[in-house]
């Protein structure tokens, strides 16, 4: 201790009037608010928001610890379900909000963000919620620097373009990019009808089905609205029995649905915007294969009998949805198609690489299991009678799609095939004979399956020759209506693409084919958006073939129908059956739906008219039956 | 401390209630102490918390597992840093989350840098009470530079809601190494200027030497951790006894005292600081690139298998634990915090205060380094 005493001691008397040296150094201190400290580029302050880029998903004001964030609606707005946005924008309540930034790091869309203003002083306490809205957008409250002042800092006043903490991918509490699924390479999967998608295995499909928010924009864009979220976190929480119960709510046909569906959901997803979508149509798709018998995994409960009969006409997504809702309502089904088995176009359109028949088979066999009654190779009009079913049943649901191919019409096209039969005698016939350079006319997704089951069956037919198959589009590449996806898979696969050209004449040279000529497109559609092509004449070319297959898109065949009935039958202006909110087209107890009346073209939207309608003859059969 | 107590030896005095506390200007923080005093002497010292429970634990477990990370900063105001870490700890080994290399650096490196805030904020309640209001407003100043480099690294200056489970929120900006490079210069450059004034001033020296003293045996009786026992000459550190982040990565060292008193608990104090800043620099050289961030599971789907874990790390005051017990859900089953100034501020300060005089409540209750909103929580 005595030494402790002695080394203080050493220490001059003076040494803390050191200190005074400081009195005659600049101040450390700001004279606030004439001086001001910038605040970091992180800084975390009030919030922004793009309201351009908002999707209204909500996921800010689900993850606030503090219940800050509540969406409210924005009827200038408009909600757009099919692209996944909602009218509905976060308002913020500073009297709750602690600046944790939790909402920026989960927001999918990137348009939440915290600025560097932190000032609002107010004597009205309603001033402190506030709606975040762009400050692009917002004149009135961003101010430039120039015309901004830090004594009237407040949320009424604030600086433009003062981004704060903002968010990052790499930072972000979702999960952006999507688990890989399984697929057979496009060298091994060309030369065979094996499907291309393996299915994911039971972790991969927990681990993508983890990646959902349950913001629940999918099931808005869904038109069958199925309970997407509810079926992923189902698959998430190990149990796939109830994932199936709620897949079933609202489309008996998972099989099918898991494989071709046209996921309007996942073009919704908030994940895509800056990441890749959940992948919602593979999750479905493992429910389904992961589970052997339906049956018993749904523990469905079907009503009394009611004694009425429904006839449905077409066993494709819609009859299939139609015969499975009104089962279970205790009426009567009975199924007319002519094909051999169920799914209608999608037993024969679909190609196996895509759909197999076993897939279609187990969602068939499944509802015949409830008690429909399938009549298969049945053709309305011929085998039984339009008229006889209309007096025998008590509602017929007419759910037939579109069945007949159309034709270009262009000189020689009758050495041309079309694209249904060929896919169908493919699909459920023997092969057809192909040649070694097929030219498929058109641009959707039916020509990729055409040109994809062509490339196969070339590689098939003549293993190890080199065979070449080409389309051709009217449409060029951003125009193109198949989906990017088909696209991308088709050109792994080695088809020639010719986007941007119109087919003028089937090339023949002694009977057989030899080529098509085509012309320069200038333009597909007019100035309303109106399919009518022009053409630059001088500009041609011809392409080289042996075999030309048209698919260029589908007509309904109303045939069936006698004249008298087919006069009844009200059309819209765009060409499609007109039906009322019940689902009833403008003949009494006839009810429609699919194809032929809505404008998606697809299963699932066929499956959502079925459900509609089946409410709709339900409530008719239930109205006739009580006196 | 009979020398305090001059003139006193009388027990048939009356005994006064004095209450220290929660206004009294020599008050750190929302916590009183009552006393019972005869004279100048204090017969008996009881500490009360209890002003500042926001009840945390229990709030905790009505929020999912990420939820509670803005949340468990708020528990220690002054150093909210080592809060964040132990929650983080804590969730990484129920989860068995991986951390990336780097950012254990950063993890160190940031603690490090709030060790720094939270000592200079000490220092600046400690010198305040002494009367030195000029190292006080220094050390305040120079935790504004500290406050600074948060802000720009996390957003905030206060709760920086930075340690997550999976590594850190974000990666250092652009020219951050230098930044902090430069800070840490200017403020040990006024080293000098804390010893001349401060540290090696007789002034101090009087009023802190052989007060509040404490043996190493009784230190470890009452569970006191921190510069309470570094101050009686023990190592013992949870970054050299259980390393976690990065500290086994650099050398350094524990800096230790004898005597117990609050005089070797402000040296430790400062010895720290330093120790601190030479780590910052080591760690700052070895730091590898890299990712820092291993992302965690969907927050609105996670849920942690059941278990429970215990953690600790060494927060600026001494040894702090965590106990989390997850029953399997998206929330905690039950959080408890093992805070150093619970044992510092109830048991060691009530005995520490037994004959000690009024004058140097302030002085034992500071020297202790309690946080009074550590306490209650």
């Amino acid at each position: 201790m005595k030494n402790e005493k002695l080394k203080i001691k050493k220490g001059s008397i003076l040494s803390p009037f050191k200190a005074v040296n400081y009195l005659f150094k600049k101040p450390r201190t700001l004279r606030y608010p004439f001086e001001s400290k910038e605040p970091a580029l992180r800084y975390r302050g009030f919030h922004l928001n793009d309201w351009d880029k908002c999707t209204g998903c909500g996921n800010c004001a689900d993850i606030c610890p503090n219940d800050a964030i509540e969406m409210v609606e924005i009827p200038e707005l408009e909600s757009k379900p099919e692209q996944g946005i909602k009218n509905e924008r976060p308002k913020l309540d500073y009297g709750r909000c602690c600046f944790c930034g939790l909402c920026v790091d989960i927001c999918p869309a990137g348009s939440l963000r915290l600025s560097r203003d932190y000032f609002h002083i107010h004597f009205d306490t309603d001033t402190f919620t506030f709606l975040p809205k762009d400050e692009k957008s917002d004149k009135e409250h961003f101010l430039s620097s120039e015309n901004y002042s830090i004594l009237k800092a407040s949320l009424a006043h604030r600086k433009q373009n003062y981004e704060g903490f903002s968010p990052d991918l790499d930072y972000s509490l979702f999960e952006p990019l999507r688990t890989t699924m399984p697929e057979v390479p496009p060298e091994q999967r060309k030369l065979s009808f094996i499907e291309q998608v393996i299915g994911y295995s039971k972790e991969e499909a927990k681990k993508e089905a983890s990646r959902c928010l349950e913001c629940k924009l999918c099931e808005e864009a869904c038109p069958a609205h199925l309970k997407i979220s509810d079926y992923i976190k189902a698959i998430y929480e190990d149990k796939p029995d109830e994932s199936l119960r709620k897949i079933f709510e609202d489309n008996p046909i998972p099989s099918i649905c898991g494989r071709i569906c046209m996921k309007h959901c996942e073009a919704a997803c908030s994940l895509s915007i800056r990441g890749e979508a959940v992948a919602i149509r593979w999750l479905k798709r493992f429910v389904a294969d992961s589970i052997k018998d339906y049956k018993t995994a749904l523990e469905l409960k079907q009503a009394e009998p009611t004694g009425k009969k429904v006839a449905v006409i077409g066993a494709g997504p819609g009859g299939l949805s139609m015969a499975y809702f009104l089962t279970l309502k205790g009426h009567k089904v009975v199924v007319f198609d002519s094909l051999p088995g169920g799914g209608g176009m999608m037993r024969i359109g679909p190609p196996s690489y895509r759909l197999p028949i076993e897939a279609i088979d187990k969602d068939v066999d499944h509802i015949a299991s409830l008690g429909v009654e399938f009549r298969f190779n049945t053709i309305i009009g011929k085998d039984i009678l339009f008229e006889d079913i209309l007096k025998e049943y008590d509602a017929v649901y007419l759910g037939i799609g579109t069945t007949v191919s159309r034709s270009t019409k262009i000189k020689n096209i009758d050495k041309a095939r079309l694209a249904l039969p060929f896919l169908q005698q493919n699909k459920i016939g023997s092969a057809i004979k192909v040649g070694k350079e097929i030219i498929v006319i058109g641009g959707g997704n039916v020509a990729m399956d055409v040109a994809r089951e062509a490339l196969r069956l070339q590689h098939m037919q003549y293993p190890g020759e080199k065979v070449v198959t080409k389309t051709v589009s009217l449409e060029d590449w951003d125009e193109m209506p198949a989906t990017k996806e088909e696209i991308e898979e088709a050109k792994a696969e080695g088809i020639q693409f010719n986007p941007g050209w119109g087919p003028k004449e089937v090339e023949v040279e002694d009977g057989r084919v030899k080529g098509l000529s085509c012309v320069k497109v200038k333009s597909v559609f007019d100035e309303q958006g109106r399919f009518s092509p022009t053409f630059y004449e001088e500009k041609q070319m011809c392409l080289e073939g042996d075999m030309i297959i048209e698919a260029i898109g589908q007509a309904p065949d109303f045939s069936f129908l006698p004249k008298e009935f087919f006069e009844k039958l009200e059309f819209t202006p765009r060409r499609k059956v007109k039906v009322d909110e019940n689902g009833m087209t403008t003949i009494p107890k006839v009810f429609a739906g699919g194809d032929i009346v809505n404008l998606n073209l697809d299963a699932v939207t066929a499956i959502a008219d079925a459900k509609m309608a089946a409410e709709g003859i339900h409530k008719m059969l239930c109205a006739s039956r009580s006196p | 401390m009979s020398k305090n107590l001059a003139g006193q030896n009388s027990t048939s005095a009356r005994e006064l209630e004095l209450y220290f506390g929660p206004q009294h200007l020599g008050m750190v923080g929302n916590f009183s102490i009552t006393l019972n005093v005869e004279g100048d002497r204090i017969l008996e010292a009881t500490a009360n918390p209890g002003y500042l429970h926001r009840g945390f634990e229990k709030l905790m477990e009505y929020r999912t597992w990420i939820q509670n990370f803005p949340m468990v900063c708020r528990i220690n105001v002054v150093e909210p840093d080592s809060m964040e870490m132990i929650y983080a700890m804590g969730v990484e080994k129920l989860a068995s989350i991986e951390v990336p290399e780097r950012a254990h650096y950063i993890r160190s490196i940031y603690l490090e840098l709030a060790r720094v805030g939270s000592h200079l904020f000490g220092l600046w309640a400690y010198a305040n009470m002494l009367g030195f209001d000029t190292v006080a407003q220094w050390a305040m100043y120079h935790r504004d530079l500290i406050l600074d480099l948060f802000e720009e690294l996390t957003g905030g200056r206060v709760y920086h809601i930075y340690i997550w489970p999976g590594g850190v929120r974000r990666d250092f900006p652009s020219g951050f190494k230098d930044k902090i490079v430069n800070t840490l210069h200017s403020i040990g450059g006024c080293v000098p200027d804390y010893d001349a004034t401060f540290f090696n001033n007789r002034l101090f020296y009087e009023r802190a030497k052989k007060i509040g003293k404490i043996t190493q045996e009784q230190a470890k009786q009452w569970g006191a951790t921190g510069q309470t026992l570094r101050a009686t000459g023990m190592k013992f550190d949870i970054r050299k006894v259980e390393p976690y982040a990065a500290y086994d990565k650099v050398d350094w060292d524990v800096p230790v005292r004898k005597d117990g008193d609050a005089y070797s608990r402000v040296w430790v104090i400062r010895d720290e600081m330093i120790e601190s800043v030479h780590m910052i620099f080591k760690l700052l050289d070895a730091m590898p690139e890299g990712p820092v961030y291993n992302r965690i599971p969907n927050p609105f789907k996670w849920k942690i298998p059941k278990g429970q874990a215990y953690v600790r790390c060494e927060s600026s005051r001494g040894e702090l634990g965590l106990y989390l017990v997850s029953n399997g859900g998206d929330k905690p089953y039950r959080v408890h915090f093992r805070t150093p100034s619970y044992p510092n501020g109830l048991i060691v300060l009530e005995k520490l205060l037994k004959n000690a005089s009024i004058a140097d409540v302030g002085n034992i209750m500071i020297s202790l380094y309690v946080v009074a909103p550590e306490i209650d929580r």
